[in-house]
């Protein structure tokens, strides 16, 4: 089936080279150059995701967020620039999904946009999940990497599976410590650390040189998807 | 002066200066028709027979045909045409004349304004401009359009001229020739209208032609020559060492020597100077007795120096000790002085006058012997004050009982070891026991004390051991001259002894000032900043005069500013600001004790260094006294150190910030250097890799290496890009780390995966323990850290050497190092590394970069309270090793 993408970008030549990316890959494609047409476009084509500038010339990206959070669950994937994480950050807080860093490499985009749609198709999560040589099943709290069961503590496999279900995707620190440790310790970053640093001793992890547990700096955590 | 004289190094400056420039001559007037065009044209014809070549740049002849017949006997330049307002109008061709060259130029009416459009708004301008072009210049001038004159002129005549030329033009010239004519002529000529009369002039000519104020223009005229007359006579003495006066104005010098008040001495000197119209001046002459008076003694004279100074004399103080005439003539020689003026000194007994002449009888004396190449006028000082005042006030009651005690004890104590003595030394010896006594009391407290001894020694000797004793009649001759020997020597003495004393007092009262002033710029040397400065200097006056201290600096929008006092303080009163402002743009004293302003409770003086007013110093006494005399010559001297302390510090804040410009400069040309080298050679790559795939023949191959280019060297100028922003964010101390607990591996990691490119085929080992605790950083910044590190590492190791990451904790800290086999640092470098825009190798032959890398590796890692460092890897010989210090993350508890 070919998803109808929105990209929203003020700049002619990224709108058009990821619309050439994005048709390779058959998406079909849509654009807008500014806020207001952004979010009109999304309430009249109801695209399947939103690619979004969080620099629009008319309004922050963030505003566009916003306004769509009001009536619609679109996934939106936010482009931004390096220096600016608060930015970023409030998108995310506002309800972006996910974000990638110009400059980007298309595949990345691709991926991340994959990783969006997928979950967002999928409404009721499998009892199951395979990631490449990495089997996560839920009813028995069994992770199993290339045969061999990984002895995950209760709140390890908790995590693992909070990450696998959204594999490929950015799962941010707040997300992961209301869904684990609950509303009362979304400021306990350094539960979450620990724990990340020993399910990664249990992959065979190397943070330095990771395969499957990727840092985003200061905001969350990224499974790899295969 | 034993020095032969030498001619004065300004004076020849001066001289010299005007070599290679044209002459200016000035033919001055009183008034319009007095002749002077036409006597300018008769000069010019006498120089044209000379054989020179004279031009007529600009001559008026308002249509009198005697002028004008003159004029045609000369070369005169066209003038050139200017439309002014509709009309045209001609004007001096001043490139023209320039260009002819002639020897000689006529520019009639020097206070001419020119039209607008021409190359300067006034005609005395054009003609600095062919004078300083070596021609000479001939020109007019009527007194009245002389800048300082013009008022006098408007105030005498009514009449207020708008066109003026600057005094310096007049002092510029080298002849001015006064154009004369009485005022009668002028009228008779004004009436058969041979006058012409300019338009505007015209409505006030009857008032402008009396013949009061015919009279006292010439007379202005006429003293404007003869000032200039002196000057250049007092030009010439200079520049060839001439000494001695030259008998042309009546300079007046009024000499004030000790002991008197003075005031009527200032007045008639006031009255003659202005009766010659001439400069005068006032001299005090002190000596080193002087120092120690009481400050009410002087009270009188300090007086009289400031009511001279009022009048508008130039007022000295001289230390004259023991010739106050040859003091006084020097002065007067070296200043082309004619007359002197000198209160005539109290009538004395002429044998005491012999005997112990005052300073004032030494003066007048010694200028009747010396100065006989001056006038001398002897005047009677009216206000002369009663005898007591001329001498110092007796002390009071109390002290004096005190002393008569010590004195009577002193020669008790005397009498009774004289008493004792007698039986082992003859009698007429013991006289010197009671000398010792006297000599003793001068040494300890003066004159008075030493005589009283000296007199109650007399009678008590006279009274207990000459014969008859206990009496005070003496039988034996020969005891009798003892006895009066005795009173005789123990005066002098004692006398002798006291002068000692006060010498020695008046040296430890200069030698305390002069502590005091060395006090001060051993302070204001020491004092780093021109706030350290202000503060030293306020302190040190207040402390110094006993008194509050003020010192105020112009400040550019606000104007006069306090910037230190002591005790502190901030606001003055409207009466202190004006008189401080008043101090300030005429640079003399304002304010209480001076002439100025004098209901100011403050004094202010002025602060002046090289040719720069830098600000006012005002000082106040909360007790209402006057500044004495001597304080205020302290003050001043500090006045002139302060001045000068500030004058250093801005000096060198001058040229601190010459230097921070000039570095801002040379990071700036770097900046400019690195983006149009460093950004563009990526650029290069990525458009002839684009370039190149619109081949269509291009091999798949092919086109993988061209895209892999084009991405490689997109993602190498992205970092460069980030660099210069974060650059500027340190710059601007917008770099704030948001730092969390961050694991070092992780960072690593991310900072690996963002350099996956360039770090193809280099084998990475990472040694860092998987426990180990993390640090307190912003993983974006650190990130940023580490990729450039790796970057440099890649740019200068050859392909596919080895990197090694390691890490471990040191008490508080983390040690991140980073080692590459490359060729190493060139010596020195270590430092450099870090600094902006250096690069191992520069030019074209280096690795593009923007020599930004580790400055900003250094800028982050400082905002951390880390440190970072560039060392060799093995020991000097190859290999780089980057080491950084992070603080770690405060390990908590963990559940």
């Amino acid at each position: 089936m070919t998803a109808h993408i929105l990209i929203v970008d003020d700049e002619t030549p990224i709108r058009r080279f990821l619309r050439v990316a994005l048709e390779a890959e058959g998406y079909a494609v849509s654009e807008a150059a500014t806020a207001l047409e952004a979010v009109s476009s999304a309430a009249r084509q109801t695209p399947a995701a939103m690619i979004l500038d969080l620099g629009l010339p008319d309004a922050d990206g963030v505003t566009v967020i916003e306004k769509l959070r009001e009536w619609s669950h679109l996934p939106i994937l936010v482009l931004s620039v390096r220096s600016d994480d608060t930015g970023k950050i409030a998108a995310l807080d506002a309800g972006a999904q996910d974000y990638v860093t110009k400059p980007f490499s298309t595949g990345e985009l691709l991926a991340r946009l994959r990783g969006l749609l997928r979950d967002h198709a999928r409404e009721a999560t499998p009892a199951s999940l395979t990631l490449g040589p990495l089997e996560v099943d839920v009813t028995d709290h069994r992770a199993v990497l290339k045969g061999e069961n990984l002895n995950l503590t209760r709140k390890e496999f908790d995590l693992l599976w909070l990450l696998a279900s959204h594999a490929g995707r950015l799962v941010t620190h707040d997300m992961i410590l209301r869904a684990i440790w609950g509303p009362a310790h979304v400021e306990d970053s350094q539960y979450l650390r620990v724990y990340i640093r020993h399910l990664r001793s249990k992959l065979g992890d190397d943070a330095a040189n990771p395969r499957w547990i990727f840092t985003e700096p200061g905001i969350g955590y990224r499974l790899a998807d295969k | 002066m034993s020095d032969a004289p030498r001619p004065e190094p300004d004076a020849l400056l001066k001289e010299a200066s005007r070599e290679g420039r044209g002459k200016l001559k000035i033919f001055l007037g009183a008034a319009p028709g007095v002749g002077k065009t036409y006597a300018m044209l008769e000069a010019a014809r006498r120089c044209a027979t000379g054989g020179e070549d004279v031009l007529a740049g600009v001559v008026e002849t308002h249509g009198r045909a005697e002028t004008e017949s003159m004029l045609r006997e000369l070369r005169v330049l066209p003038r050139q045409p200017f439309y002014h307002r509709g009309r045209i109008l001609h004007e001096m061709d001043l490139e023209g004349l320039i260009a002819a060259k002639p020897d000689l130029a006529l520019i009639d009416e020097l206070a001419h304004s020119n039209l607008s459009g021409n190359r300067h708004e006034k005609r005395w301008q054009d003609v600095e401009e062919v004078l300083s072009a070596g021609i000479d210049v001939y020109t007019t001038l009527n007194v009245q359009h002389v800048e300082t004159l013009n008022d006098t002129v408007a105030r005498i005549t009514g009449v207020r001229v708008r066109e003026t030329v600057p005094d310096r033009v007049l002092e510029m010239a080298d002849e001015i020739e006064l154009i004369d004519l009485p005022p009668d002529e002028l009228l008779e000529r004004l009436r058969v209208g041979k006058v012409y009369v300019q338009d505007q002039a015209a409505r006030a000519v009857a008032n402008f032609f009396a013949k009061g104020n015919l009279t006292a223009l010439r007379e202005l005229a006429m003293r404007t020559a003869a000032d200039r007359v002196d000057a250049e006579l007092k030009q010439h003495m200079a520049a060839n060492a001439i000494t001695g006066p030259w008998p042309t104005q009546e300079r007046i010098l009024v000499v004030l020597p000790e002991g008197v008040v003075g005031r009527d001495a200032v007045r008639i000197g006031k009255r003659s100077a202005d009766r010659a119209r001439v400069e005068w001046f006032a001299m005090a002459l002190t000596s080193l007795r002087d120092e120690i008076r009481t400050t009410t003694m002087q009270q009188g004279r300090a007086d009289a120096l400031r009511l001279a100074e009022r009048l508008g004399a130039e007022v000295t103080i001289q230390q004259a000790e023991r010739n106050p005439a040859e003091e006084v003539v020097g002065f007067a020689e070296r200043l082309n002085i004619r007359r002197i003026v000198v209160p005539r000194p109290p009538k004395r007994n002429s044998l005491l006058c012999h005997l112990a002449p005052t300073q004032h009888e030494l003066l007048v004396s010694g200028l009747v012997r010396w100065a006989t190449k001056f006038e001398l006028t002897l005047v009677t000082d009216d206000e002369r004050p009663a005898r007591q005042r001329l001498r110092p006030k007796p002390p009071p009651m109390p002290d004096m009982l005190r002393m008569l005690g010590i004195v009577l004890l002193a020669v008790a104590g005397t009498t009774l070891l004289a008493k004792a003595a007698e039986l082992f030394i003859p009698v007429v010896s013991l006289s010197l026991l009671y000398m010792t006594t006297v000599v003793a009391m001068a040494t300890r407290f003066g004159r008075g004390p030493s005589i009283t001894t000296a007199g109650l020694s007399f009678l008590a000797y006279n009274f207990l051991f000459t014969t008859p004793v206990y009496t005070f009649r003496i039988w034996d001759q020969s005891q009798l001259l003892t006895l009066v020997l005795f009173l005789a020597a123990s005066i002098l003495t004692g006398n002798l002894a006291a002068r000692l004393r006060d010498r020695a007092m008046a040296q430890r009262a200069i030698a305390e000032r002069t502590g005091k002033l060395y006090e001060f710029s051993r302070r204001a040397a020491a004092a780093a900043s021109f706030d350290d400065v202000v503060w030293a200097a306020v302190s040190h006056v207040a402390t110094v005069l006993n008194c509050q201290s003020i010192l105020l600096v112009p400040k550019k929008t606000v104007g006069l500013t306090i910037v230190g006092a002591f005790p502190p303080e901030d606001r003055l009163a409207d009466r202190e600001i004006s008189a401080a402002r008043y101090c300030f743009t005429h640079g003399e004293a304002a304010g209480r004790g001076s002439g100025t302003l004098p209901t100011s409770r403050w004094l202010f003086l002025p602060l002046s260094a090289s040719d720069r007013r830098i600000g006012v110093l005002g000082i106040f006494f909360p007790d209402g006294q006057e500044t004495a005399h001597s304080d205020r010559r302290l003050l001043e001297a500090l006045a002139d150190q302060v001045a000068l302390a500030l004058e250093r510090i801005r000096l060198t804040e001058d040229l601190a910030q010459t230097r921070v410009v000039s570095e801002a400069e040379r990071l700036r040309s770097s900046l400019l250097s690195s983006v149009s080298h460093d950004l563009r050679t990526p650029l290069v790559s990525i458009l002839g890799a684009a370039e190149g795939l619109e081949n269509p023949g291009l091999s798949v191959d092919a086109q993988r290496i061209l895209v892999e280019t084009v991405r490689e060297e997109g993602e190498r100028l992205d970092r460069y890009i980030q660099n210069l922003l974060d650059m500027t964010r340190l710059g601007h101390g917008a770099l704030k780390p948001n730092a969390v607990p961050s694991d070092l591996r992780e960072l690593v990691g991310m900072a690996r995966h963002r350099l996956r490119g360039p770090l193809r085929g280099h084998p990475v080992s990472v040694t860092i323990p998987e426990e180990m605790a993390p640090v307190h950083a912003d993983p974006i910044l650190i990130e940023q850290v580490l990729v450039n590190i790796l970057d440099n590492a890649v740019k200068y190791s050859g392909p596919a050497t080895p990197i090694r990451i390691s890490a471990e904790v040191r008490g508080a800290h983390a040690h991140l190092s980073i080692e590459d086999d490359g060729p190493g640092l060139p010596p020195g470098a270590a430092e450099r590394v870090f600094d902006m825009f250096w690069r191992a190798e520069q030019g074209d032959r280096g690795q593009a970069g923007t020599g930004l890398g580790l400055a900003i590796c250094r800028g982050i890692v400082e905002a951390h309270r880390g440190s970072i460092r560039a060392e060799s890897a093995h020991d000097g010989e190859q290999g780089t090793r980057i080491v950084i210090e992070l603080p770690l993350s405060n390990p908590e508890t963990f559940p």
